[in-house]
């Protein structure tokens, strides 16, 4: 065990007219993550901090925050890899609710937006709608999103722009249009293409830094964006 | 466009002229390339830049290739930058900041491109 040395941005939306810094120091093993030490934090130093978690192994995608200013998931980052003091700050342009908790409903709103599920015109067939591997291969990158959010708080357009539909929600928007079995392109190429929506990218490519999914975004936002221009997928 | 309802709560974006400024962006940069380092070439290296002077472009512009060369070099450049700068003003001012600058960068434009296109039709070698 050793002593490791924390730096968080606090905040409380109810009190605090501004956030500020604490520092934290617990003991950890080199081999745990960041999120063993925030808990830590949370657990023997101070209640009062807030933050999500929920499955701590990288899937349910609710811990990402700013680790050493990179968005990351607290449950996927080793403290040994880190510089010390470890800063801690929530996601940049969300607004903070407590601490490292952000409201993240209009996030979700844009998820909404771009039908995220399959959707289907034509009459059910009979058996089920069979998909040939080159086919599922076709929108596999995409499928690996767990909206963590990490991808739409990194990006610059965004941060300038809260109306901007945002890497997340393209990503989505992209892993069911390239699926052979939905029907529903039409209006989701609609919601694309907007100045809010594929055309508000700048291709910065903070998205592709800051998936802890390993997603290539801005290609997929590419893709999505010559979709448009040839008026199909 | 849709309406906002609140911070960052725009729920559905559609339609817009974006395509088009996208596709415009990547066909003129791609054919501003070939023009600019033709202009380039013949301006500054194939001539040496003390032959070029009034004679020398009063002679060129005989020529009604020169002409639609300039001409066309002068739409595609102008819009090209003009559009370039209307999306950073975009992405850095907001509501009525953002609309007047937007505005008056189509004023400055349209006036150049107006000024630009009279002079490369309208000239006429005199003197000489």
């Amino acid at each position: 065990m050793k002593k490791v040395a924390f730096k968080i941005l606090r905040f409380d939306s109810e009190r605090d007219p501004q956030p500020h810094w604490e520092n934290y120091e617990v003991e950890l093993e080199p081999t745990d993550r960041v999120l063993d030490g925030i808990e830590a934090i949370k657990g023997r130093l101070d209640g009062t901090l807030a933050l999500r978690r929920s499955c701590a192994h990288g899937i349910c995608g609710s811990d990402a925050m700013i680790i050493n200013g990179k968005n990351r998931l607290a449950c996927k980052v080793l403290v040994k890899s880190l510089k010390q003091p470890i800063t801690i700050e929530p996601m940049r342009g969300f607004k903070v609710l407590k601490d490292l908790i952000v409201d993240m409903e209009p996030f979700f709103a844009k998820y909404r937006a771009v039908t995220p599920y399959l959707v289907e015109k034509e009459p059910r067939p009979e058996k089920e709608r069979l998909q040939s591997p080159q086919e599922r291969e076709r929108f596999d990158d995409t499928t690996k999103c767990i909206l963590c959010g990490a991808c739409t708080t990194s990006c610059p357009s965004f941060w300038s722009d809260p109306d901007y539909v945002g890497p997340a929600a393209i990503v989505q928007a992209h892993r069911f249009l390239f699926d052979s079995r939905d029907q529903g392109k039409e209006e989701r190429l609609k919601v694309m293409n907007d100045k809010e929506g594929v055309w508000r990218c700048r291709t910065v490519f903070n998205c592709v830094e800051a998936c802890p999914r390993g997603i290539n975004v801005t290609r997929a936002i590419g893709e999505v964006k010559q979709a448009i221009a040839k008026g199909k997928v | 466009m849709a309406e906002t309802n609140a911070y960052g709560t725009r729920s559905k974006p559609s339609g817009g002229v974006e395509l088009y400024a996208w596709i415009f962006m990547r066909a003129s940069g791609l054919l501003l390339l070939f023009l600019a380092l033709g202009h380039l070439f013949i301006m500054h290296v194939f001539n040496s830049i003390h032959v070029i002077d009034y004679d020398f472009v009063a002679a060129r512009y005989l020529n009604f290739f020169w002409r639609g060369y300039d001409l066309v070099m002068l739409w595609l450049a102008l819009i090209h930058g003009l559009n370039g700068l209307r999306t950073i003003l975009d992405d850095y001012l907001k509501g009525f900041a953002r609309d007047t600058a937007v505005r008056m960068l189509y004023v400055i434009g349209i006036s150049f491109l107006v000024l630009g296109t009279y002079a490369i039709i309208a000239f006429k070698p005199v003197g000489g």
